[in-house]
C-alpha cells in the first residue's frame, strides 16, 4: 500500500536525508543586481498550455463548473446572469494573482539583502530541489510548506526564483492584501488572495475551486498553499485544513490530469522572527492588523541575528499511488464532472488522511537545532539549572534524539558546551546566563501595572511560552514513545491491553494538540514500543510492556515532557467542572480560562506555562467536544457550551492519574 | 428491356463495388484476372449450390498455425534489411517498405541482429491427446456429420489471437485443446450435434472465425469433459436475397468476405466492415456484438440483424416474424447478441443489405494536434454528418503509418511529399512532434459524397486541419488490416504488442486517452522494460454521445525474464485506468475471460443475476462451457 510506503523505514535513524547547501553564500561574494537580473528560464511542464494570467481569467470565468454554478445561483436567487456573471468576474479579479517578472525581480534583488543581514546561512537541499525540477515537468505540482512564518513564501518564491524553477502561485489569506501597495507587490510575485471564511458562499467557493484547479490542470505553475491554513503561533504544526488539498486532488480524482505531485517542504528557523509577538497572542494580546506600516515598524526586526534556516524539499508524493487502492475513481462516471458535488465520504476520509501523512512528512524533515535540545530542559526546570548540568543533559538528550530518527543539525568539530553557549548567546533576549546558572529571563513589565503580579506573571509567561515553542519543534520526535511511557505509568498494570487502552485514551484525548493520524493508534503504540525498546527503556514480554531499571532517565523525561499538556487540559477539565456556568458562550470560553489559570497560578497551585496559552485552550475545547463531554447548542446570535459536569470531572481525574483506565466513564458519555 | 437495362447497369455497379474493395483489402491487378461477374439475383437458387469456400476445413493449409492470417503473406526484414510484404493478396504485397526499419529499431529499440523466432511447427506430443466420449462419437459418425480429433486441427481451434495466445503457439506450449472438432453444414447438423452433446453430455464450444481477441477461445482447463470445437466455416450459404425488403437469409458461418463477395455479386452489400472481415464470421459478429468501420452509415450489427436462429441446448430459438421493430418485452435478440457462445450457435441470420454504392472516396486532414482532431471529430458527430468512417490517429500512430509507405515510385512523387511536409511544418507551422491525422472514407452517390467532404472538411478547417490528401487516408485504414501481421514481425524480434478499445462519452476522450497511454507508459517502466514502449491510440468511431477509441501498444522485451506476466500485467493496469476514467470494458471486442472479472462492477450484482438465470434455464447442463463473459 502507497501510504505505508511512506513510512516504510522501520528504523527512523535509517532514514536517508539529503545534503544541504547555503544559497545565501553565493549572494554574499557577488553582485545582488546581477542576480536580480539573470537570466531565467525555468524547466516547465511537458503538457503546459501556455497561457498570460488574464487568458487564465478568461478559462475560469468560461469554464463549464462555473457556469453551471452561475446558472444554479441565478435559478436560485433570480438574479439575472449577466449580474452573476459579474459579481463572478468580480471575485476573480479581487483573487487572481498577476505574476511579473519584473516584480519577482525586485523581491529578488531586495530579499537578498533583507535575508543576508537576518540570517546566518539558509539551507536548501538541492537533491530536493532536483526532484522537484523533474516532478514540474512530469506532473502539475502542489507545494505544501509548513508554515511558521511570514518569511514562509517570501522565502519559497526566492528559493524557486534562485535555481531556476517555476515560480508557483501562492494561496494567500485576504487580509495581506488590505496593505496597501505590499499586496499588490505580492500579488504580482505569484500570490493569490483567498477569503477567511466563505462558508455558505457558493458563488465563491466555485471561483477560487476552478481558479486554482484551472492552474493546476494546465500545468500553469505550481501551486502552492500552507496545509496549517494559518501560522503555527507554537511551533507546534497545527492540525490540516482540506480545504484546498481537495480542490488540487480534483483533477485527479476526475482523471482530469494522470498524476499530481504533492512536495511537502520543511522550513526551520533557529529562531523564528515573530517569536515573542506569537506569545503575546497565544496569551490573549490579539495580533497587530496586517499594515505596510506596521511592517516598516517592524525594520527594527532586521537588526537582530537570526542564526540559520533550512528549508528542505520533501520526496514528491503521488497523489496516484496514495490512492491506489483507496479510491474508486469510476465513482465520477456517471454525472458529468462538470457538476459540482460534495466529495463523497471515502474521499472525505481518504484526503484527511492524507493531510495528516503530509503534514508528518513535513515534521519528519524538520531541521532542529541545538537550542531546540536545551530548551526542552529549560521548560522543564522553569527555575533555572547549572550550565554544566544543562551540557550534560543536552549531550544525552541529543543521542536520545537521534535513536528516536530526529533531524539534529548538531556542529560536528566544535564541543558541546560551546554549542550550547553559543545556542544560549542567540537567544539571549530568552535566557540569562550568571554565575553558571541558566534560567529563562523574564522582560520587564512596562507601564502603570508594572508592579501588579499579573502583570510579572505575564512577562514570565511571554518568555516561557517563546521558549516553549522552540521545545515543541522536538514533540514530534518523542510524542508516540511518551504517550507510552505515561501510559505505562497510568495503567493499573503493565499488561499489554491495559497499557494500551491507556495509551488510546491519552492519544485521543491529545489528537487536537498534536499531529496524530486518525485511525493509526495501533501502528502509533508500536511505534513507540519498538523505539522504548530499542533504546533499552522498555521490555516487551509475553505478560505486557514492562520498564526495565536503566530506561528509568528516558521514561521520566518523556513523561515530563507531555506533563505541562497533561496539566493544562486538567486545567480546563478543572475549570469547566467548577466554574463554568450554563450559559458559558464559547466566546466567553478563553477568556474565562485564561483567568482561571491566572488566579492557580498566584495562589502557586499551577506552575506550567502552557495552561494560559490559548493554542492549548482551544485543543483541549476541540477534543472535549469530540469525546461529547461539551457540547454546542447554537442560540440565535450565540453558541452556548453545555458541560456535562461528570465526563469532565472524571476526565480531569484519570489526566491526573487519579483514575487508572478511563474505559468504564468513557463508555458512559 | 428495362429488366435488361437494370440487370447491366447492376452489373456494372457491382463491379465498381469490387474494385472499390480491392482498394482496401486486395491487390488490384490479382482482381483484374478474376472473372466474378455480377449476376442477377437468384433467391434460395445459392441455397444448394456449392460456393466458392475460401474457408476449408483443414484452415492450418492456407493459414498460419501461430501467427496471424495467411501462410502466404507476411512480413520480414530481407538480406538488404529492407522490410517488405510477401504474397500477391494485397496492396502491399511484394513491396518494399523503406522506413519501416528505421521506424521499428527507433521506436522499440530493437536490433535485427536480436532474433526471437517462432518454433517451426506443432510438435504433436506437446499436445495432450483427446478425451474423446466414445457414446457421443459414436452417434456422431452415424450422423455422417464430418468430425476430426487430429492433433492440427485441435490445436488450430485452440485459441484466439490474444498475444498470450499467439505468443504460447510460437514457443511451443500448447493448453487444454478441444477434444475433437465437427463441422456441422446446416442448421439441421447442428440440432442434432447439440442433441448429442446434451445427451452425452458433452462440452461444446462454438468456432467462427477464429479472430478472437478476449480469449473467449481458450478452453477451460477445469473442464473435465470432452470438448467438442463446432467450426461453422461450412455454413457459408446465402440461402436468399429479398430485394423488396433488402434482407438477405444467410448461414452463419460465412465469413466477412465471403458474405460481401457474395452480395456484390448481386449488386449489394451488408456494408459491415470489421476490421476483421477478411476472417470473421457472421455468427461471431452475432455472439459478440461486432461493430464496423463503416457503421455510421450501415450500423453495427445489432443494427443490421433482422432475424437470428439460434440452436440451444432447450431447442430453437428465433422470433415468428420479420417486422422492423417491435415491442414485444425485452428483446429476445438482445440475449443472444454478445452472448459469446455460452447459450448455444447462431446457424442463421436475416440481415439487411444495401445496394453497392455508386461512389467511394478516401480523404485525410491533418490537425495540428490531438485535441483539435478530437474536437472536431465532436463536431462532426454534433452535426451528425460523419461520413461512412472517421477516424482520428494520434501522433505516434501517424508516424508508425508513415513508416509503411511503400517505395516512391518516381522521383517526383516524394518531391510532391516533401513540399507537402514543408508546407505543413514549416508554412503552417505544425509541430510534427505534435500534429495528428484523421482518416475519411465517404460513400454514396457520387454528387452526394463530394457535397459531404466539402461539408466535412469546412468543419475541419474551424479546428485548424488542413486537407492532407486521399493517400494518407488510404493508408490509414491499410494500416488496420495489416496490423496483425506487423505484430507477427515484431515477435520475430523480441516485439510483443496488443490493440483493445473502449468507448467512452465525448467529455472524457482526451482525458482517457492521455492518462491509459501515460499509464502504459509509466507501467512498462515499473516492470523493468527497458525500452519506453509504443503507447498510442485513435478513435475509431463517433457516435452522438461518445466515441470509440483503440490503443496499440507494443514493447521490447529483451532482458525480462518474463515477458507474457510483465505484458498482462500492463494490459491489466490499462484496464483499469480505461474503467477508471469512464470509459466502458469493451466497444466491440467482447468480454470473453479476458475481461470477465470486471463484468460485476460493470453490469452490478442484479445485471450479473440476470444473465445468469437466462444461462440456467437455456442451458442448465453448461453444455455451451467455454465460460466466457460471467
Amino acid at each position: 500500500m502507497a501510504s505505508k510506503s511512506l513510512y516504510s523505514q522501520r528504523d527512523p535513524v535509517l532514514k536517508k536525508r539529503d545534503d544541504f547547501e547555503d544559497v545565501l553564500e553565493e549572494r554574499r561574494n557577488s553582485s545582488d543586481l546581477r542576480y536580480a537580473f539573470k537570466c531565467y528560464t525555468p524547466v516547465l511542464y511537458k503538457s503546459l498550455n501556455p497561457c498570460k494570467p488574464s487568458m487564465l481569467k478568461n478559462i475560469v470565468l468560461q469554464s463549464d463548473p462555473l457556469q453551471y454554478v452561475i446558472n444554479q445561483v441565478c435559478a436560485e436567487s433570480g438574479e439575472p446572469v449577466e449580474l452573476v456573471q459579474e459579481e463572478a468576474a468580480a471575485i476573480l479579479e479581487e483573487m487572481a494573482h498577476r505574476l511579473q517578472l519584473s516584480t519577482v525581480r525586485f523581491f529578488a534583488f531586495a530579499l537578498s539583502k533583507a535575508f543576508k543581514s537576518l540570517f546566518r546561512s539558509v539551507c536548501v537541499n538541492e537533491e530536493g530541489i532536483q526532484r522537484l525540477q523533474q516532478a514540474i515537468h512530469e506532473h502539475p505540482v502542489v507545494l505544501l510548506p509548513s508554515h511558521r512564518s511570514y518569511m514562509d513564501f517570501l522565502m519559497m518564491s526566492y528559493i524557486l526564483y534562485t535555481y531556476d524553477l517555476t515560480l508557483p502561485v501562492i494561496a494567500a489569506g485576504m487580509d495581506f492584501m488590505g496593505m496597501k501597495f505590499v499586496g499588490e507587490m505580492l500579488r504580482m510575485s505569484g500570490a493569490f488572495f483567498i477569503r477567511r471564511s466563505f462558508g455558505g458562499d457558493k458563488l465563491y467557493w466555485a471561483v477560487f475551486s476552478e481558479y486554482v484547479k484551472t492552474m493546476l490542470r494546465n500545468g500553469y505553475a505550481p501551486v502552492e498553499f500552507f496545509l496549517e491554513g494559518t501560522r503555527s503561533r507554537t511551533s507546534k504544526s497545527l492540525t490540516p485544513k482540506t480545504g484546498l488539498l481537495n480542490i488540487v486532488m480534483e483533477p485527479f480524482f476526475k482523471g482530469e490530469v494522470f498524476d499530481v505531485s504533492l512536495v511537502p517542504v520543511s522550513i526551520s528557523y533557529e529562531r523564528v522572527l515573530e517569536e515573542a509577538l506569537y506569545a503575546r497572542e497565544l496569551l490573549g494580546v490579539p495580533k497587530p492588523k496586517e499594515s505596510t506600516s506596521g511592517l516598516l515598524k517592524a525594520r527594527k526586526v532586521l537588526s537582530e541575528d537570526y542564526g540559520s534556516m533550512h528549508v528542505y524539499f520533501g520526496q514528491p508524493v503521488s497523489v496516484r499511488s496514495l490512492a491506489q487502492g483507496r479510491i474508486n475513481r469510476s465513482q465520477y462516471n456517471l454525472v458529468p464532472r462538470h457538476i459540482p458535488k460534495k466529495p463523497a465520504n471515502g474521499i472525505q476520509s481518504f484526503v484527511n488522511d492524507a493531510a495528516y501523512q503530509l503534514v508528518r512528512l513535513q515534521e519528519e524533515n524538520m531541521v532542529l537545532k541545538p537550542w531546540v535540545l536545551i530548551a526542552t530542559f529549560l521548560m522543564q526546570n522553569l527555575e533555572g539549572m547549572e550550565l554544566s548540568q544543562l551540557v550534560e543533559q543536552t549531550v544525552w538528550l541529543r543521542d536520545l534524539a537521534r535513536s528516536f530518527g530526529a533531524f539534529l543539525d548538531w556542529p560536528e568539530h566544535s564541543s558541546a558546551s560551546k554549542v550550547v553557549s553559543s545556542s544560549l548567546s542567540l537567544h539571549r533576549n530568552l535566557v540569562s546566563v550568571s554565575g553558571g546558572q541558566v534560567r529563562l529571563q523574564a522582560g520587564q513589565p512596562t507601564g502603570a501595572s508594572a508592579e501588579s503580579p499579573e502583570a510579572a506573571l505575564f512577562e514570565q509567561a511571554v518568555s516561557a511560552l517563546s521558549c516553549a515553542s522552540y521545545r515543541n519543534q522536538i514533540l514530534h520526535v518523542f510524542l508516540r514513545p511518551a504517550l507510552l511511557a505515561v501510559a505505562m505509568q497510568a495503567a493499573a498494570s503493565s499488561r499489554k491491553e491495559e497499557v494500551y487502552n491507556c495509551f488510546s485514551f491519552l492519544r485521543n484525548m491529545f489528537s487536537n494538540e498534536f499531529i496524530l493520524c486518525p485511525g493509526e493508534a495501533v501502528q502509533d503504540f508500536d511505534e513507540a514500543c519498538y523505539l522504548l525498546m530499542k533504546c533499552g527503556a522498555v521490555q516487551m514480554l509475553q505478560q505486557g510492556v514492562v520498564s526495565v531499571e536503566t530506561g528509568q532517565a528516558t521514561l521520566s523525561f518523556l513523561c515530563a515532557i507531555l506533563e505541562p499538556f497533561l496539566q493544562g487540559y486538567q486545567v480546563v477539565c478543572r475549570y469547566l467542572y467548577e466554574e463554568a456556568t450554563d450559559n458559558l458562550t464559547e466566546r466567553q470560553f478563553i477568556p474565562a480560562v485564561r483567568s482561571f489559570a491566572v488566579k492557580l497560578h498566584l495562589t502557586g497551585s499551577l506552575r506550567c506555562y502552557e495552561a494560559l496559552s490559548s493554542d492549548l485552550q482551544k485543543n483541549a475545547l476541540a477534543a472535549l467536544l469530540r469525546l461529547n463531554a461539551v457540547k454546542k447548542v447554537k442560540m440565535p446570535d450565540q453558541v452556548v457550551l453545555k458541560v456535562n459536569k461528570l465526563a469532565v470531572n472524571s476526565l480531569e481525574d484519570t489526566l491526573g492519574g487519579k483514575i487508572p483506565t478511563q474505559k468504564p466513564v468513557l463508555a458512559r458519555l | 428491356m428495362a429488366s435488361n437495362g437494370k440487370s447491366s447497369e447492376r452489373q456494372k455497379i457491382a463491379q465498381q463495388r469490387l474494385r472499390i474493395i480491392a482498394g482496401h483489402l486486395r491487390k488490384q491487378e490479382e482482381l483484374d484476372h478474376t472473372d466474378i461477374a455480377a449476376q442477377e439475383c437468384k433467391a434460395e437458387s445459392n441455397s444448394n449450390a456449392a460456393t466458392p469456400n475460401s474457408m476449408p476445413r483443414k484452415r492450418q493449409e492456407i493459414m498460419k498455425w501461430n501467427g496471424w492470417g495467411y501462410s502466404d503473406s507476411r512480413f520480414l526484414f530481407n538480406k538488404k534489411g529492407q522490410a517488405e510484404f510477401t504474397g500477391k493478396r494485397y496492396r502491399l504485397s511484394g513491396l518494399i517498405l523503406p522506413s519501416l526499419k528505421d521506424w521499428f529499431e527507433g521506436t522499440f529499440g530493437a536490433n535485427l541482429q536480436h532474433k526471437s523466432p517462432a518454433t517451426p511447427a506443432i510438435n504433436a506430443s506437446a499436445v495432450h491427446p483427446p478425451n474423446l466420449s466414445e457414446s457421443f462419437v459414436e452417434e456422431l459418425k452415424a450422423t455422417g456429420i464430418p468430425f476430426s480429433h487430429d492433433t492440427e486441427d485441435r490445436v488450430f481451434r485452440a485459441h484466439g489471437h490474444c498475444l498470450h495466445e499467439i505468443f504460447a503457439l510460437r514457443e511451443g506450449r500448447f493448453g487444454r485443446c478441444p477434444d475433437m472438432v465437427v463441422w456441422p453444414n446446416c442448421h439441421n447438423d447442428v440440432v442434432k450435434i447439440v442433441e448429442l452433446a446434451c445427451k452425452h453430455n458433452v462440452c461444446l464450444m462454438p468456432y467462427g472465425g477464429g479472430t478472437s481477441v478476449s480469449s473467449a477461445l481458450e478452453c477451460p482447463p477445469e473442464e473435465k469433459r470432452s470438448i467438442v470445437s463446432l467450426d461453422t466455416s461450412q455454413m457459408n450459404r446465402i440461402l436468399w436475397i429479398d430485394e423488396k425488403n433488402l434482407t438477405a437469409h444467410v448461414e452463419a458461418g460465412i465469413i466477412g468476405q465471403d458474405l460481401e463477395r457474395l452480395l456484390n455479386e448481386s449488386g449489394y452489400c451488408t456494408g459491415h466492415e470489421p476490421d476483421s472481415m477478411e476472417f470473421s464470421s457472421l455468427g461471431g459478429w452475432v455472439a459478440t456484438r461486432a461493430s464496423g468501420m463503416k457503421k455510421n452509415i450501415y450500423g453495427n450489427i445489432e443494427d443490421l440483424v433482422v432475424h437470428i436462429k439460434m440452436v440451444t441446448p432447450r431447442g430453437v430459438i428465433e422470433k415468428s416474424c420479420q417486422g422492423p421493430r417491435v415491442s414485444t418485452g425485452p428483446d429476445v435478440h438482445h440475449f443472444i447478441l454478445g452472448s459469446e457462445g455460452t447459450l448455444g450457435v447462431v446457424t442463421e441470420v436475416t440481415m439487411k443489405i444495401r445496394p453497392v454504392p455508386e461512389y467511394q472516396k478516401y480523404g485525410s486532414v491533418v490537425f495540428p494536434n490531438f485535441q483539435a482532431g478530437v474536437a472536431c471529430l465532436r463536431e462532426v458527430a454534433k452535426q451528425r454528418c460523419a461520413p461512412a468512417s472517421i477516424r482520428l490517429m494520434d501522433n505516434e500512430q501517424f508516424q508508425f503509418g508513415h513508416a509503411l509507405k511503400p517505395q516512391e515510385s518516381s522521383i517526383f512523387t516524394s518531391f510532391v511529399e516533401g513540399l507537402k511536409k514543408f508546407y505543413i511544418t514549416k508554412f503552417k507551422g505544425f509541430d510534427p512532434h505534435q500534429l495528428c491525422v484523421a482518416t475519411l472514407l465517404f460513400e454514396g452517390d457520387r454528387e452526394k459524397v463530394l457535397q459531404h467532404e466539402k461539408q466535412v472538411y469546412d468543419i475541419a478547417a474551424k479546428f485548424g486541419g488542413l486537407a492532407a490528401g486521399e493517400d494518407n487516408g488510404q493508408r490509414g485504414y491499410m494500416l488496420t488490416f495489416v496490423i496483425a501481421y506487423l505484430r507477427d514481425l515484431g515477435m520475430e524480434y523480441y516485439v510483443i504488442g496488443e490493440s483493445f478499445e473502449t468507448s467512452v462519452p465525448w467529455d472524457r476522450v482526451l482525458d482517457l486517452c492521455r492518462n491509459v497511454k501515460e499509464r502504459i507508459i509509466r507501467e512498462c517502466k515499473d516492470k523493468g522494460v527497458q525500452f519506453a514502449p509504443l503507447s498510442t491510440c485513435r478513435v475509431t468511431q463517433t457516435y452522438d454521445a461518445g466515441a470509440c477509441v483503440y490503443f496499440y501498444f507494443a514493447f521490447n522485451y529483451r532482458g525480462l525474464s518474463d515477458p507474457l506476466s510483465v505484458y498482462l500485467q500492463v494490459e491489466h493496469a490499462a484496464r483499469e485506468e480505461i474503467l477508471a476514467n469512464g470509459g466502458s470494458l469493451s466497444h466491440h471486442h467482447g468480454v470473453g475471460k479476458l475481461r470477465k472479472e470486471w463484468m460485476r462492477e460493470t453490469i452490478s450484482d442484479v445485471g450479473v443475476g440476470m444473465l445468469k438465470s437466462v444461462k440456467e434455464y437455456v442451458d442448465p447442463d453448461n453444455i455451451f462451457g467455454n465460460r466466457n463473459l460471467l
